[in-house]
């Protein structure tokens, strides 16, 4: 008998509420591969922070801890300040002007016929071509030897308008360029959201009378708001972070007029060998997409409730 | 008297044969198969290097993978790659000042000890030696070049003069200016020589040590300004000295009254390709810059202004003072992380050889060259006829031509806010010269305040 029972473990207690040890694994294993890729995100930046409490240097052959050296420095520096406002107001005045620019331009594309759809495909050509190309097409159609603009301009009686070359104009040029390559991003996600609105509201406005303003201002953009939202969301971390347009462009200039966060960032860490002193910059820049980003996520989130009539 | 003729023509003739014993002994194809890494910067030079390139592949077996980058990005592009000390870039091209930073951070080969093993027929005195020298550095902040490690060979080198269109001065009655006074004067007159649009004067004025290094380099020391002194075994920044802040005034005159509209845009390129254009009608800049647009090839001429340009000393303060220029020399340096460093030192030596030099600046267009017997030689001297006072510029110059940057290892920090801070003013963002210089020095002194020469000792 006890034989029988050890061999069977017919007398064992067993436990039905305990949970098997694979099933318990099993949340573990599904989360695995997101820790991985967390783990990964996370050393550069983890790395970073850590670095930029150093005087780590391409030039020097070992590296010291300077503890909060850098970003006294940083912070002390009238550099910092003006590469922040550089940086704010180029986020701005591209945003904004894209923002509008594209939801204009979508709302003009709305009707489909066929002019609307030739249309729509040429807008979004400047999207295929990559910032740094974008700016060497610039550059030749401002040049004021054999620039096309140059050659519109002399028509209007302008001649050797400075473009960015002089610190009135510089910001204007970028921002110029800067609409070219990434307004048609905008009119693609507004004209999806256009098209992806519910019809059922429009046509009951229709059946009472409402006039095209008071549809556009309460139920139009109300609706929209989510997708110019991620529109918006978009544009303004990339703008923030712009760094091709102005590098190709003059590198900064005239003077320090483009220096931006990751311009001055880029220019300590790489052509002066700095890293230390230059991740303070970039960890600054971090701070500020990231809480941008999060409010802007965080309204979108609401507004998506409330067009879906959940809030 | 016949046996001494044959014991001389026998001995000459032992004599060859051993030279050429040699040179057949010479084992080209040591490291074939080996792939070494060529950074070159977009020059007349690189295309000279590039159509050769296939030669020396059949020559040595050794495989050649190369990038050619506009200057205005190549230094950012050389930096991340040396800095990385993988040693996957084996060779780049390189002037002085930027050895001075690498060097000090460890990234080139000395290449004294190679220069004890060359190929047959090398002849390294033959190389220009005010070039080598430049060259040269024993690494010590503030110490002049010529001394220490050899950190590159020179491809090609240049001196700063004013390269001039004859059609301007002719069709306005000018004189080509001589002092500073008439500079300013003929900037007046030229404004607009050739329609709207075209000026007097093409200098660099991009955000970079591109900016600081030619013209204003030289007319800043014509000034008897210098960058740094040395105090206490300290670098200490003169750019706010009354020379230098002097000099800075009158270069700022230059700009507004005869510079490009677009100058903070300017490079290398864009100078030259105004004069060659017709919209700038003096280009004060490397030697070599204006000779790229007046060439005549094949009956094809380079550039619309291409015959009608020609080169006159650097404006001085009074006639008769000496042109003091400042010294640029393309040259390769090799990554002293590379891994293929022996198929690299045949490729160094190969395209700086005398047969290459000869082909590089008499077939192709390689200019300065870099060895003295290119200079004398009839075929080039001859080749150089088109470029009316090119020749005699050289050598009215090249007596007075030295490096006149202090060496030190911030070269690109204090070039670049030197550049940027010239930009500023030009702008108007500084009440005075003065306070822009001043800040500047603080900005420079800060940069290489780390600096102690007695750790050095």
């Amino acid at each position: 008998m006890s034989k029988l029972n050890k061999r069977s473990g017919a007398n064992k207690e067993i436990n039905y509420n305990e949970v098997p040890a694979a099933i318990r694994r099993r949340p573990y294993y599904v989360v695995l591969p997101g820790l991985i890729i967390l783990i990964g995100i996370l050393i550069p930046f983890v790395t970073a922070i850590a670095l930029s409490f150093t005087n780590y240097s391409f030039k020097l052959p070992t590296t010291k801890f300077v503890f909060l050296k850098n970003w006294i420095n940083m912070f002390s520096s009238k550099d910092f300040y003006h590469a922040l406002g550089v940086t704010l107001r180029y986020a701005i005045y591209c945003t904004g002007v894209q923002m509008i620019l594209g939801t204009i331009v979508a709302f003009l594309l709305k009707n489909d016929n066929p002019f609307n759809r030739v249309l729509k495909v040429l807008f979004t050509f400047p999207l295929m071509v990559a910032p740094a190309i974008a700016v060497l097409v610039w550059q030749l159609m401002t040049s004021n030897s054999v620039g096309v603009l140059e050659k519109l301009l002399n028509l209007l009686g302008v001649y050797n308008f400075p473009w960015a070359s002089s610190n009135k104009t510089a910001m204007f040029t970028v921002v110029l360029i800067d609409t070219w390559v990434n307004m048609p991003f905008v009119i693609l996600l507004v004209q999806a959201g256009i098209q992806s609105l519910p019809k059922s509201p429009f046509e009951a406005a229709q059946v009472d009378g409402a006039s095209a303003w008071f549809t556009l201002k309460t139920l139009t953009f109300p609706l929209l708001k989510p997708f110019m939202y991620i529109a918006l969301l978009f544009r303004l971390m990339a703008s923030l972070q712009e760094f091709g347009i102005i590098f190709a462009l003059t590198k900064g200039g005239p003077g320090n007029t483009l220096m931006n966060i990751s311009l001055t960032s880029y220019i300590t860490g790489f052509t002066y060998q700095t890293l230390g002193k230059a991740l303070p910059y970039l960890l600054v820049l971090w701070f500020i997409v990231n809480i941008s980003a999060k409010f802007i996520v965080k309204r979108q989130r609401k507004l998506t409730m409330q067009a879906a009539g959940r809030e | 008297m016949k046996k001494t003729l044959v014991l001389v023509l026998t001995a000459v003739m032992l004599l060859s044969c051993l030279s050429f014993a040699t040179a057949e002994e010479f084992n080209w194809k040591a490291y074939e198969g080996t792939t070494i890494q060529v950074a070159f910067v977009e020059h007349t030079t690189s295309n000279a290097i590039a159509s050769k390139i296939a030669d020396f592949t059949e020559l040595t077996g050794i495989n050649v993978e190369y990038s050619i980058t506009p200057e205005a990005n190549y230094f950012d592009k050389v930096n991340a790659a040396l800095s990385t000390r993988t040693g996957t870039l084996d060779l780049f091209m390189s002037g002085a000042y930027q050895l001075w930073d690498y060097s000090a951070a460890g990234y080139v080969e000395d290449l004294t000890p190679w220069l004890e093993n060359t190929i047959p027929d090398y002849d390294f005195e033959d190389l220009v030696q005010s070039a080598v020298n430049a060259l040269k550095w024993d690494g010590v902040p503030g110490h002049a070049v010529g001394t220490g490690a050899q950190l590159g060979l020179p491809l090609c080198f240049e001196l700063y003069s004013l390269a001039y269109n004859k059609r301007a001065f002719e069709e306005n009655g000018l004189e080509v200016p001589t002092t500073y006074e008439e500079l300013l004067e003929v900037c007046d007159a030229l404004k607009e020589w050739n329609g709207p649009g075209s000026y007097a004067l093409a200098i660099r004025g991009a955000r970079d040590w591109g900016t600081i290094h030619p013209g204003y380099m030289s007319t800043f020391t014509n000034f008897g300004a210098k960058d740094f002194e040395i105090v206490d075994n300290k670098l200490v920044s003169r750019l706010d000295s009354e020379e230098a802040i002097a000099m800075t005034e009158f270069w700022v005159e230059v700009i507004k009254r005869g510079g490009a509209p677009s100058w903070s845009k300017y490079t290398w390129y864009e100078a030259g390709a105004d004069l060659g254009a017709g919209k700038a009608a003096m280009l004060f800049d490397a030697d070599n810059n204006g000779i790229t647009q007046n060439w005549i090839k094949d009956g094809v001429p380079a550039s619309a202004e291409a015959g009608n340009i020609a080169w006159a000393v650097m404006p001085v303060a009074a006639e008769g003072d000496t042109p003091y220029s400042n010294y640029w020399t393309w040259s390769m340096a090799m990554n002293a992380n590379s891994d293929a460093k022996e198929a690299a030192w045949l490729f160094l030596q190969y395209f700086t050889s005398k047969d290459f030099a000869s082909y590089a600046s008499i077939t192709e267009y390689n200019m300065d060259p870099i060895r003295t017997s290119v200079w004398e030689d009839p075929a080039f001297l001859a080749k150089m006829e088109q470029h009316e006072g090119y020749i005699d510029t050289f050598n009215a110059t090249i007596g007075s031509t030295s490096i006149l940057f202090t060496p030190q290892p911030e070269f690109f920090v204090t070039t670049t806010e030197w550049a940027a801070t010239l930009q500023d003013i030009v702008m108007g963002q500084y009440d005075s010269v003065e306070e822009a210089m001043k800040t500047l020095a603080a900005k420079v002194n800060e940069a290489v305040e780390y600096i102690d020469l007695s750790d050095y000792e």
